[in-house]
């Protein structure tokens, strides 16, 4: 028994290890063998530097035990792997050009992008900010507001929840033309754009959230000597709000790629802007880099949301920790 | 808190009668469309301050009546007074206990026991209120837990009080031990007794369990199924605090037992041995 177990601990120290390696041999590597082309290696150098140093304090922490250490040691194969990866990509690219250029750059191009215009970077992710907080703020808020009427009142529900199932499953990209013809300029265009996509799938969710609420919720509530309109705030909205989460999930995925989709259209700043610029000069590593920017921007989004949601739903079961 | 007082039928005969249910039938239709009489002519009148127990098998109708005198459903026919004036709807004079604790799960203890007075808009003047109902129900410690943090039986004495913060003049109980262990259900059936003593506040508590009955009640109300009707009520005299162990409570919880039998009806599985 003890036999085993130690096995398994060395076995997993191994994954651990593993999680740090390739990094350093990606760091290794790239210092070791020239570029075929010209590029400026020093930022990706730099980021597999602060990969290497950041995994290996968290593996030398790790000895410690804990929680955290459990966390690393199962991510840990996975983090080596993208190690691994990295190493193979420059090799492919920078270092021989087996991966033909433009259209596939190397992992070092991408970051000489992202570090030389990261001023421009930083300008178009605020760009994209912005009106993605606009139009998903505007959406959510119509989204929940049109949702409580329709699962709270018999009448909103007889006229608006058959529009809402028509309208619904129309994507807001396709309204274009309408929008642009109603909005005065394209940022208020793509505001509307996103806002709409966003509506629907909070509106669906929160009406059916209500429904769903265990009915003698309501009747101890209207026994205990609440009101309509108490009923309405203390019950069916509190009720509703992990629907109305679920919704913003669901919104949140949509709402990015409306977005992105309307700045390709005619706005003047923005990630989506930026791809499309890029693309017209043929500006592969460009392109690429806003996607990476683009992931990182969305997973920070989609972070913030939840974080939001456990505050709000720390009454659930299994939520708390 | 006044446990030697006796509870004998002849002196509350004088106190006025706080519920009323006059020949009340309520038919539900069953998933082919046939009706099913869940309460054929009923009648039944409490006093007030008294403790009355509804007893009966699966299906004769408890819940149905409690609901019909809560004000939560409608009879068909018959009519259920609240202190001499019609039931139409709800009331916070009447309050309800449900099986499951019910307590809103997104309000903390404390605020599921506030929530009527705030719902009535006199929170403000019995703000008070709540931190003593909260000792009361022994939850003291546990004014910020939310429901799923506290035990069955923990959330059963929160719904209980959570009820009486409203001073109500009937309580309805729906097995509100149903679903907790023989020692909780002790428990609570200890703190129901005290507070009925001390509020005085009339009470009519639907059991599936003959001893809980017995226990608790003046009078058990045997009801029987197909269609649900009241068979018998026998009157329960001895003083409290009773005994479960004692030779008059097995002879009263026999005799129960005994009209369950004749009146047609299949005890309980726990009694059957
Ligand atoms: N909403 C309803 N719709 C249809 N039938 C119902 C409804 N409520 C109750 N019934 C029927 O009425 C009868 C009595 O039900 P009720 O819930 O009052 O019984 P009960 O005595 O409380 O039973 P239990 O001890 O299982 O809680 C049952 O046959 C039940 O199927
Ligand atoms: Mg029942």
């Amino acid at each position: 028994m003890k036999r085993s177990s130690r096995v398994l601990f060395n076995s997993c120290s191994i994954w651990k290890l593993f999680a740090v390696l390739p990094y350093a041999a990606a760091l290794a590597l790239n210092i070791l063998i020239p570029p075929v082309i010209e590029v400026d290696e020093l930022p990706f150098r730099a980021l597999l530097a602060v990969l290497t140093v950041y995994f290996g304090a968290r593996c030398l922490f790790s000895l410690r035990g804990g929680p955290r250490a459990e966390a690393f040691g199962r991510g840990a194969r996975f983090y080596g792997a993208v190690g691994v990866l990295f190493m193979v990509w420059d090799v492919l690219s920078s270092k021989t050009g087996v991966l033909p250029l433009p259209f596939f750059p190397g992992p070092a191009q991408i970051m000489e992008v992202i570090f030389r215009e990261r001023g421009v970077h930083a300008m178009n992710c605020l760009y994209s900010l912005r009106l993605f907080a606009a139009g998903f703020a505007a959406g959510t808020l119509c989204g929940s507001v049109s949702g409580i009427l329709i699962g709270w009142s018999d009448r909103w529900h007889y006229w608006l929840f058959p529009v809402m199932k028509v309208a619904g499953v129309i994507p807001a990209i396709a309204l274009v033309p309408l929008v642009l013809i109603v909005m005065p300029d394209t940022f208020s265009t793509a505001v509307t754009l996103v806002a709409l996509s966003a509506w629907f799938p909070v509106a669906f969710t929160t009406a059916r959230g209500i429904h769903s609420i265990d009915r003698t919720y309501f009747e101890a509530a209207r026994i205990l000597g609440a009101n309509d309109f108490y009923m309405l705030r203390k019950i069916a909205i509190p009720g509703a709000v992990p629907a109305i989460f679920t919704g913003i999930s669901t919104a949140t995925g949509i709402a990015f790629s409306t977005l992105v989709v309307s700045e390709m259209i005619g706005a003047r700043g923005g990630l989506g802007y930026y791809i499309n610029l890029a693309m017209g000069w043929m500006n592969y590593a460009s392109v690429y880099a806003a996607i990476v920017i683009m992931a990182i921007l969305f997973i920070s989004v989609l972070t913030a949301i939840n974080g939001i949601k456990n505050r709000l739903l720390i009454w659930q079961k299994g939520l708390v920790k | 808190m006044d446990r030697g007082k006796t509870e004998t039928a002849s002196p509350a005969d004088a106190l006025p009668v706080v519920v009323e249910v006059k020949n009340v039938t309520r038919e539900f239709r069953d998933g082919r469309g046939n009706g099913v009489a869940a309460l054929d002519n009923v009648s039944l009148s409490v006093r007030q301050g008294e403790f009355v127990s509804l007893i009966g098998p699966s299906g004769c109708g408890k819940t149905s009546l409690l609901r019909l005198i809560a004000g939560l459903d409608a009879p068909q026919a018959g009519e259920i007074l609240a202190d001499g004036e019609p039931v139409t709807g709800t009331s916070y004079e009447r309050g309800y206990v449900f099986q499951q604790a019910n307590l809103f799960p997104w309000e903390t203890v404390e605020e599921n026991i506030a929530f009527g007075l705030k719902a009535r808009g006199v929170y403000t003047e019995h703000r008070a209120d709540v931190a003593e109902y909260l000792v009361m129900a022994g939850l003291k410690g546990f004014e910020r837990a939310y429901p799923h943090q506290i035990s069955g039986g923990m959330a059963q004495r929160a719904a209980l009080v959570r009820s009486l913060i409203n001073r109500p003049r009937v309580l309805l109980l729906d097995e509100p031990m149903g679903a907790l262990d023989s020692f909780t259900r002790m428990d609570l059936q200890e703190k129901l007794l005290e507070l009925w003593q001390s509020f005085g506040t009339t009470m009519i508590l639907v059991t599936h369990d003959i001893d809980e009955a017995v226990y608790l009640s003046g009078r058990v109300v045997i009801m029987t199924p197909r269609p649900g009707r009241i068979s018998e009520i026998i009157g329960i005299g001895s003083p409290f605090p009773r005994n479960r162990g004692s030779a008059v409570f097995v002879e009263l919880r026999n005799r129960v037992l005994k009209k369950f039998h004749l009146a047609g009806a299949e005890p309980p599985a726990e009694y059957a041995i």
